[in-house]
């Protein structure tokens, strides 16, 4: 049997982490292409609602990174946009999804390496918990 | 339109880059597969698309096809994004209607060795691209005034020239530097190559102009502590001995330089008396002090090693030019230069070198395989031409060591939000097409901030990076993104407020109306982070270019297949 290759959506906001995945590209650090990024202007533009309908569509794992606390393009949003992934993990838990599938990491636009470990080490944590097996309701 | 499935015509342009994208996925394969995807009237794929033929391709398959939508699968928005939205307006397509689908550094570089695999994935995110294009509505863009005043931070000959530079175009500039004095590195070095010319000779003009000009506001012992804002816009603390002073700038120039990397005590003998640096050199050299009939240099010390895999360009230079001054001082002086590639480039380095040659300076090349050895007052090399070991006994050895990232290079960066490289130097927008720019819009660099470079090199960089702040000065507004929040209906809105009090920038009010509390968003004040849509539970919030219909098209069209 093949491995199991998990669908994980990435969420990255458009000052810090997703320059971050291009110096990740343009340094050359190589990391697992199981992740889709879709590119936000802030880490608080990621509603729960797109979290649930990603897991709702198939998604096995949501990797929401940001800048970094302190550094927000918009002042505050990330701060809001982890107090809303921390009540969306809860309602992960509620769901039986669980919240481990959902992670919110930080990566400012001079960290390529750590998008790349981040990356990496998500695709292997989703790979433990395995393919995400919705109930029918 | 599309009438058969009455969705927007979709052009969808596929870039191979030479061999960046092409070298490593099935360029061809992901075309015939966008010509599958709903809505897709036309698919392309160009060698270059950002090129003069490419983006004529994408203007004539616009007219020609009726595209309404346009996707290029290529690099990253934050460096091409602009170019592709002024060609669709250019094609007659609102720029808002152009999507960017990023199949290099988040792809094709990504995963080098997985053909098959990211192949695959940057299918996905063409089909995620064009999903989110049906979805994609015109906008126009705003204006926003610029502070015509820049911010200069280093004063270092590129700081200094870069600040010269503007003043003299009309625009206030504060320079901030760390230090006491002016002048950065070229205070403490003798004699510049290839002219010879004293540096102090090439730094009082440049110094001059910037205290004489009244337009120049300096801040020495001084750090910018806070930076906060956008282009046109910052709002800048500058911490001096005395106090914080804020102020507000246009645009920034970032002229930190480099620092000499100092050898551990010890290494080839490292002393600072008799085994010293090219920058204890040209200390004595300055002050007239140099004693010495042997001289032994060796280059590369600690460059271009695993810890510094990088060549600090201007040592070797710089050693033939103290070789050539010894020589000059006293004839009789022997002076031999171990080095492992000479970085003698250009034609003016390359006859300086010959210069030293006939001088009678002596090139030894060592393989770092078999570093010369000190002992005793004599280093012992292999010559790798002759094929044996040479004994040079000396009075002075030389260590040519490289230039590395400033102190507080990081911190730097993480104030200003702009990336640094693997060696702590700051991270150009694009080697080629931007190489003074940052990808952040409004703030530019120059001189060995971003690597080492000479002070011929520095000066023009300076220059260019002024070149490049000023096109906004001198405009005098700049577009700003419309990516703004709106209430789609007021009827939706419940007035709870949670939007208004999630705003960083007070951008929402809550105002009485007959129906009771609503909100009411100011645009203007508005900077689209999108917290008030994500956190509206009633979903009467939108932010334009990134709606919940945008951004679900994508999370459905990744999932969906």
């Amino acid at each position: 049997m093949p491995e199991f290759e998990p669908r994980i959506i990435c969420f990255a906001c458009n000052w810090c982490s997703y320059p971050g995945a291009d110096l990740a590209g343009v340094s050359r650090i190589q990391y697992p292409p199981n992740a889709r990024i879709i590119r936000t202007m802030c880490s608080a533009r990621v509603s729960p609602v797109f979290v649930l309908r990603a897991f709702q569509r198939g998604a096995d794992g949501v990797l929401v990174t940001g800048c970094h606390i302190g550094d927000c393009h918009y002042i505050s949003g990330n701060e809001k946009a982890e107090e809303n992934m921390r009540h969306t993990a809860e309602l992960l838990d509620l769901l039986g999804i669980g919240k481990e599938r959902l992670r919110l990491e930080w990566v400012s636009a001079g960290e390529g390496g750590r998008f790349a470990e981040v990356m990496t080490s998500f695709v292997e944590q989703i790979k433990k918990l395995g393919k995400l097996k919705l109930k029918e309701i | 339109m599309n009438e058969k499935r009455g969705l927007p015509s979709v052009g969808v342009f596929v870039c191979r880059c030479g061999v960046n994208i092409g070298g490593f996925l099935d360029t061809p394969a992901l075309v015939e597969y966008a010509k599958t995807l709903p809505g897709v009237v036309f698919a392309k794929e160009n060698l270059y698309t950002c090129s003069e033929s490419g983006t004529a391709e994408i203007k004539k398959a616009i007219q020609e096809n009726d595209i309404q939508r346009v996707v290029v699968a290529a690099c990253t928005p934050l460096t091409h994004e602009p170019l592709f939205r002024a060609i669709c307006q250019e094609a007659g397509v609102n720029p808002y209607l152009f999507e960017f689908v990023n199949i290099r550094e988040h792809c094709s570089w990504a995963h080098m060795k997985e053909g098959e695999e990211a192949t695959k994935k940057a299918k996905d995110l063409i089909r995620m691209g064009v999903a989110r294009a049906i979805e994609l509505e015109p906008l126009e863009s705003i204006e926003a005034e610029v502070e015509p005043s820049a911010l200069v931070i280093g004063g270092g000959i590129s700081g200094l020239v870069a600040a010269a530079s503007l003043a003299e175009r009309g625009f206030r500039v504060a320079l901030v530097e760390r230090e006491g004095e002016l002048g950065g590195m070229l205070r403490h070095l003798y004699k510049l190559y290839p002219s010879d010319v004293p540096a102090e000779e090439v730094l009082k003009p440049w110094r001059d102009k910037v205290i004489d000009n009244p337009l120049v506001d300096l801040y020495l012992e001084s750090e910018v502590i806070s930076v906060k804002g956008y282009i046109g816009n910052y709002d800048v603390v500058i911490k001096s001995p005395e106090k914080e002073i804020p102020l507000k700038a246009g645009v920034i120039i970032l002229a930190t330089g480099a620092q000499l990397w100092e050898p551990p005590e010890g290494l080839y003998g490292y002393n600072k008396k008799d085994v010293i640096t090219q920058l204890e050199l040209e200390s004595l050299l300055m002050k007239g002090k140099l004693k010495a009939d042997k001289v032994v240099m060796i280059q590369c010390v600690g460059a271009m090693s695993p810890e510094r895999s990088y060549c600090s360009r201007i040592c070797c230079v710089t050693a033939i030019k103290n070789a050539i001054l010894i020589k000059e001082l006293n004839t009789a002086a022997s002076v031999h230069i171990l080095y492992r590639q000479m970085q003698a480039y250009g034609d003016e380095y390359e006859s300086y070198l010959r210069r030293a040659k006939e001088l009678g300076v002596r090139f030894v090349n060592f393989s770092p395989e078999q570093s010369p050895v000190v002992e005793n007052q004599q280093v012992k090399v292999y010559h790798q031409l002759l094929g044996r070991e040479l004994t040079l006994p000396f009075d002075l050895l030389v260590l040519s060591t490289p230039l590395v990232t400033q102190r507080g290079s990081e911190a730097l960066a993480t104030l200003l939000k702009v990336p640094i490289d693997q060696d702590g130097f700051f991270l150009e927008a694009h080697i080629k097409l931007r190489p003074l720019d940052f990808s952040t819009d409004g703030i530019y660099l120059c001189g060995c901030a971003h690597y080492p470079a000479d002070v011929g090199e520095a000066v023009s960089q300076a220059l260019g990076a002024a070149s490049r702040a000023s096109i906004h000065l001198t405009r005098g507004y700049i577009k700003v993104e419309p990516i703004v929040s709106s209430l789609i209906d007021e009827k939706l809105c419940q007035g709870c407020g949670l939007c208004a009090g999630l705003c960083p920038y007070g951008a929402i009010e809550m105002v009485d109306t007959s129906e009771g509390k609503k909100a009411r968003i100011i645009s203007v004040a508005c900077k689209g982070c999108g917290i008030c849509a994500a956190s509206c539970y009633c979903q009467a919030i939108r932010l334009s270019h990134y709606t919940r219909e945008q951004l679900e098209a994508q999370i459905r069209a990744l999932l969906s297949a």
